[in-house]
């Protein structure tokens, strides 16, 4: 009786043990494989911008002609000529593609201080109005408040594309400030187009109107009057969707390219994507400076964006909550 | 608008509040008014008027004509050519009927002298020519169509299947997370050129990579038939983090106890899939879709950039927006231009409309 228990036992024991075996082998074989695949499209991903940096450090001639070898992937004859070549005119030049860096051949500090110049102010404008105007829909008694609510919502659908042509022949009308007329290359027809926006708006109008009325009430009662509410209590409780709008409006502006193109000529006011858009065009194409401009214009963005990560993909998600 | 003047009373407790919400809301109200409505009413008016960004000649209002020239499709049935000796229909080397050049019967009738060819179709035994009077127009519309029928599943389903690769229990995910998402922060006309310089057919990488395994080589952006599919790759790998990112925070809020109870009835990985995370994930892809198809339809800088703005070759990448700022900016025909725009804001409309039709279903 008990032999036979114990046979069985340890029949069981052999099967668990063959069982746990087969666990352990379908469990390495499945990460191997899930690993091996999300390594994969770790390289779809990236490769571009690993040919990119790399080839903004090889000579001219070695850019196209590497592409066809491993090489394309190794930074060899490592230079900065694509860079910056400051005496490329003088006859002792190590420089040997002859027209310079695109710090030479363009004014890049000027271009990157209108790209973070024009961003900037849109975001931190856009952040400024439209918080107001969500604070005035979500808590203030506004004449016709569901008249306009339901206005931004449908512009929400509007794309800016649609009005693009109608509002070139507006700003070209449009006076200024100081006197000229038409708005046309300058900094402020980049940024007063897209200060306000109906999406941005209607964020902080979800978020505000989660916001307990208790605190208002609780300050209001201490006589603090409505903008002083939105000022102190709202605003420091409203952090989050702060950063998320930034973000937001930060990704949609950096890249923008059709308004900068019909509104800008030469280099003064122009951003970074409509600048690499005129060097590409320009001859001689040399593949080196332009890599070594899409480096510049790419690079600081992606560290910005590694060291924000969490607030960046938390932000797009909050993005598509409420479709 | 009669402007109607309240009775006065006595001044209220939130008076002061009225006029604060109204100052607050008075900057984003005008530059929203200036900057979005106002022009987007323009465009209608421009639409039928003959206007040019600047004109030495007033602008004259020309009613229908800026949307005749652009829509205007006429069909033509073919009569093959016949010898003039037989009467027979004549055949050219290998057996074809030969039909009349399509430059000789659009030039025959001074209203379609200057229609372009769109297609040649034979319908009933009978061929017939399609021209349009703004050909380039149809071709975008047709493109963009195609454009947005291919990117609006694949990304979608790309983004999904990123997604729930990301959203597993294992190591490492915030790192694939982060370099999934990487290629969203780059700036489309910046990719786009990095792009051009990996598709040349003589030089470029991606012929290099696709010899490794016996692929190609292809002529990418020089050749019609892949034009558009250059585009939507680049498109694809530029964008598709942002819907992964969507995605992951709604597989985040499906409770793990539904695949608990999915495991208990003994439904395997494919199972939990269909009847668990697609119908959890239903609104988020509503939302997804909706939102792709629309920046779909505004397909602009990539083609822009890498066609140098031609569209070609032979409009094979022409798209709506394309048209429009070829029109409307670089040929300065604002009139015209805002007749596309009034189209282009018709469709995205549709788009929208169809997407309300579909979420309140859900509600119902």
């Amino acid at each position: 009786m008990s032999s036979i228990s114990q046979t069985v036992g340890a029949e069981e024991r052999r099967a668990a043990q063959a069982r746990a075996r087969g666990y352990r082998l379908r469990r390495t074989l499945f990460l191997t494989l899930n690993y091996g695949f999300m390594l994969f499209l770790v390289g779809f991903f990236v490769f571009p911008v690993v040919i990119m940096v790399v080839s903004s450090l090889k000579p001219e001639r070695l850019v196209s002609s590497d592409m066809r070898t491993i090489y394309a992937f190794i930074p060899r004859e490592a230079t900065l000529e694509n860079y910056t070549c400051p005496d490329y005119q003088s006859p002792e030049t190590k420089c040997v593609d002859g027209a310079g860096g695109v710090f030479e051949r363009l004014p890049m500090p000027r271009l990157f201080f209108n790209s973070v110049f024009v961003t900037s102010s849109i975001v931190l404008l856009g952040l400024f109005v439209n918080s107001m105007a969500a604070y005035a829909l979500a808590r203030l008694r506004l004449p016709g408040r569901g008249i306009v609510l339901t206005l931004v919502i449908l512009l929400i659908i509007v794309p800016f594309e649609s009005v693009a042509v109608p509002l070139l022949l507006l700003v070209n009308e449009l006076p200024w400030i100081d006197g000229t007329i038409s708005w046309l290359n300058s900094y402020h027809v980049q940024i007063f187009p897209f200060a306000a926006d109906a999406f941005s708006i209607f964020l902080f109008y979800q978020f505000f109107l989660n916001i307990p009325r208790d605190f208002d009430e609780a300050a209001r009662v201490d006589g603090a009057g409505g903008f002083l509410i939105y000022r102190r209590i709202i605003v420091p409780l409203a952090r989050p969707v702060f950063a998320t709008v930034a973000i937001l409006q930060f990704l949609a502006h950096w890249g923008s390219f059709l308004w900068p193109l019909m509104t800008t000529r030469g280099f003064e006011f122009t951003t970074l994507p409509v600048a690499m858009n005129v060097f590409f065009g320009q001859a001689p194409r040399q593949w080196g400076d332009v890599m070594a401009f899409a480096s510049l214009a790419t690079v600081p963005v992606l560290v910005v964006f590694l060291l924000f990560q969490r607030w960046f993909v938390q932000s797009v998600s909050a993005s598509g909550v409420k479709g | 608008m009669a402007v109607t003047t309240p009775p006065r009373r006595k001044p209220s407790l939130y008076d002061g509040e009225r006029r604060l919400a109204l100052l607050m809301l008075s900057p984003a109200a005008l530059l929203l008014l200036c900057f979005l409505l106002i022009p987007f009413f323009m465009a209608f008016g421009l639409s039928l008027t003959n206007q040019r960004l600047i004109s030495p000649n007033p602008t004259e209002i020309i009613g229908l004509g800026n949307y005749r020239e652009l829509l205007d499709v006429r069909f033509f049935p073919l009569a093959p050519r016949l010898d003039p000796d037989t009467n027979a229909p004549l055949r050219d080397a290998e057996g074809n009927l030969v039909y009349p050049a399509v430059r000789e019967i659009l030039r025959a009738d001074p209203e379609t002298r200057f229609f372009r060819e769109l297609a040649q179709i034979d319908l009933f035994g009978t061929r017939y020519l399609i021209a349009a009077s703004d050909a380039t127009f149809w071709r975008a519309l047709a493109n963009t169509f195609m454009f947005a029928l291919i990117v609006v599943p694949l990304q979608t389903a790309f983004a999904l299947m990123l997604a729930m690769l990301v959203n597993q229990k294992l190591r490492g995910m915030n790192f694939f997370r982060t370099v999934y998402f990487s290629p969203v922060v780059t700036t489309m006309a910046i990719v786009s050129v990095l792009w051009f310089f990996m598709y040349n057919p003589d030089f470029g990488l991606i012929n290099s990579l696709l010899g490794v395994v016996g692929l190609g080589p292809f002529r990418w952006l020089e050749d019609p038939r892949s034009a558009l599919f250059s585009i939507i790759i680049l498109s694809i790998w530029q964008g598709v983090g942002f819907q992964m990112v969507i995605f992951l925070a709604g597989l985040q809020e499906i409770p793990q106890e539904l695949y608990e109870a999915a495991q208990i009835d003994g439904a395997g990985r494919w199972r939990q899939f269909t009847n668990v995370t697609l119908p959890s994930l239903r609104n988020t892809t509503i939302f997804v879709v909706i939102s792709t198809t629309i920046l779909a339809f505004k397909l602009f800088v990539q083609v822009d950039v890498m066609t140098f703005g031609t569209g070609g070759p032979f409009d094979s990448t022409a798209t709506t927006i394309l048209h429009l700022v070829n029109q409307g900016y670089r040929q300065q025909r604002v009139g015209y231009a805002s007749a596309i725009s009034v189209i282009f804001v018709l469709i995205v409309l549709v788009i929208s409309v169809l997407q309300r039709r579909v979420l309140t279903n859900r509600e119902v």
